[in-house]
């Protein structure tokens, strides 16, 4: 049995213990925004937060997540309008959009860590999230307009 | 002549039986009524909920979501799976009607109540250096649990180890039981430490190696072991980690599971970790004291910041298009969390100051790589996944790597059967 909490309520599973958290939010928890892409951990489609990490849930069996806050894409923003999901729809960045969630998790923990990032810094963190339909450029740009964004109010000069 | 030095040896052999018997025996202690919870004084009590998670009772005497106490966890040694026992205070298969007095002898002196000697795995020779009031806390906090039902499982141990009066003779060789002595040309505050890191917090049971009768090589304490499928590193001055352990460095490492230099507390230590954050800052800060003055981490100041200039030089290492497999497999798989850009954060653990990556022995390393690391373990709350998905020839092509590329120190050797040996082993539990 193993008890976290996912997108602010608490959640109590009966599952085996190496069952990949993955399976756990989709098929127990029903919220199939994050996505089963290589599960290995090599593609990034998985990502969900979880203690505010970026965290590959296919690889991650549900029992190493007692006691842990999980956050999905449904969680990552009320009104889905986290700076990012707003650059996401400004640029238009999905195109088939079956990694994007993924895209969006691991770019909002990234953003934690790296608040202003640069390419370099961008291509280190995002390389372990595959866009098969080769969004990268979309993705930078829009990752950099979040960023804009929130910085703007403060950077504005005061009047 | 023959015959009588056939009688002699018989009696010799029954004489010595005899003796070993006397001295083997330890009489039973009376049973007594099991104590009502409110006999204990509530302060005692949670002083003795303090010791008992800087003990790690509960590590050993609780199985995975088990209850509390209850014994049934398996210890795998070299001679057999121990099962521990159910120290709750139910009557029947718990400690309930044990008085401390039998409480006192089985932490001192490795005795059960009925007189029965108890196999060392559990570290009563540690225990022995408790002080008479903190035997008498942690009576108290385990007699106040609630009781549960829980039969002892019986243990794997062969024929004739398993008999359990031989044990006096291995106490014999091995134990000398005993308060804990201070060093007058020490500190109050390292004493204390040494209090703690020797007896109740039994470091040495993980990081002193041990003999083949299972007994620690007090020639050589702290000098780093294998346990339950990982190794204990050494705690002196051959740890391999590049930025020395400074007494501020094990101070966060002891009280978060967490040092931003060396990486966070993962396989048994995570437990470890967990339990001694319970004690009070100034114990944890005695325990550092202690081992600080013992690994010549004092004056290394300049040795720690070239090893972090040279950390953050080797961030950058695998970044960009990549040919290599294992740099393809580092920047699809690892740098999303552990890659640090230019500053140190220790939620990005930073593979060239993670003590794993630079010990003698790549076993930390693949355990983690295969398993990952738990919400409950290392840094609390967030978790690493376990890669076992991936080949062993990709995980010891990734080790390879990181060695090569974080570490000055030699190659490992015959990494890839070392990943098989070590994924065949498992987790442990």
């Amino acid at each position: 049995m193993t008890r976290f909490m996912i997108n602010g309520r608490s959640v109590v599973t009966t599952v085996e213990d190496d069952t990949p958290l993955l399976w756990v939010i989709r098929d127990d928890i029903g919220l199939t925004g994050t996505k089963f892409g290589c599960g290995i951990g090599m593609c990034g489609a998985c990502t969900v937060h979880v203690g505010g990490r970026a965290t590959r849930s296919c690889i991650t069996p549900v029992a190493s997540v007692e006691g842990a806050d999980v956050t999905t894409i449904e969680g990552l923003d009320p009104a889905s309008n986290h700076p990012l999901q707003q650059a996401w729809r400004d640029l238009q960045v999905p195109q088939c959009g079956y990694c994007q969630s993924g895209q969006i998790m691991q770019a909002a923990a990234m953003l934690k860590d790296f608040p202003a990032p640069s390419d370099a810094e961008i291509d280190a963190v995002m390389t372990g999230n595959l866009c098969r339909c080769m969004t990268y450029v979309r993705i930078r740009a829009a990752i950099k307009q979040a960023v804009r964004k929130t910085a703007a109010p403060m950077a504005e000069p005061q009047a | 002549m023959l015959r009588r030095f056939v009688i002699v040896l018989v009696a010799v052999v029954v004489l010595a039986t005899v003796g070993f018997g006397v001295f083997a025996w330890r009489p039973s202690i009376a049973r007594i009524p099991r104590p009502p919870a409110t006999s204990f004084a509530p302060a005692l009590v949670a002083k003795g909920a303090v010791l008992a998670s800087a003990g790690y009772c509960a590590s050993c005497h609780t199985t995975r979501g088990g209850q509390p106490y209850a014994g049934g966890y398996a210890m795998k040694t070299q001679f057999g799976t121990i099962y521990s026992t159910n120290i709750t205070p139910d009557p029947k298969t718990g400690i309930g009607n044990w008085s401390e007095r039998a409480f006192e002898r089985a932490m001192r002196h490795g005795v059960r109540r009925d007189g029965a000697h108890l196999f060392p795995a559990f570290p009563y020779d540690h225990f022995s250096k408790l002080t008479d009031a903190d035997v008498t806390a942690i009576y108290a906090y385990v007699m106040t649990r609630p009781a549960v039902v829980a039969r002892e499982e019986s243990a794997t141990i062969p024929f004739p180890l398993n008999i359990r009066a031989l044990q006096a003779g291995w106490k014999l060789l091995f134990f000398r039981p005993g308060r804990f002595v201070p060093d007058a040309k020490q500190s109050a505050d390292w004493n204390r430490g040494a209090y703690l890191a020797e007896g109740l917090s039994h470091c040495g049971a993980c990081h002193t190696p041990r003999g083949s009768l299972g007994a620690e090589k007090h020639d050589q304490a702290y000098a780093g072991a294998p346990i339950d499928g990982w190794i204990a590193p050494s705690l002196t001055s051959t740890n391999a980690a590049p930025v020395p352990w400074s007494h501020d460095e094990l101070v966060a490492y002891l009280s978060t599971g967490v040092s931003q230099f060396h990486g966070t507390a993962a396989g048994p230590m995570g437990a470890v970790a967990r339990g001694l954050s319970k004690l009070p800052p100034a114990d944890i800060a005695a325990i550092a004291t202690h081992f600080a003055s013992g690994n010549g981490s004092a004056g290394q100041g300049g040795k720690a910041d070239a090893a972090l200039r040279k950390a953050m030089a080797s961030n950058g290492v695998g970044m960009g298009l990549q040919y290599a497999p294992a740099a393809r497999l580092y920047a699809g798989a690892c740098a999303s969390c552990h890659y640090n850009g230019k500053t140190l954060n220790s939620l990005r653990p930073d593979l060239a100051l993670n003590s794993a990556v630079s010990m003698d022995d790549p076993t930390n390393l693949i355990q983690v790589i295969l398993h990952g690391v738990s919400a409950e373990d290392g840094a609390p709350g967030v978790v690493m996944p376990g890669f076992a998905g991936f080949s062993d020839a990709d995980i010891a092509r990734l080790a390879a790597w990181l060695r090569a590329t974080r570490t000055d120190k030699p190659a490992w050797t015959d990494l890839q059967n070392k990943v098989a040996a070590v994924r065949a082993q498992g987790e442990g539990e």
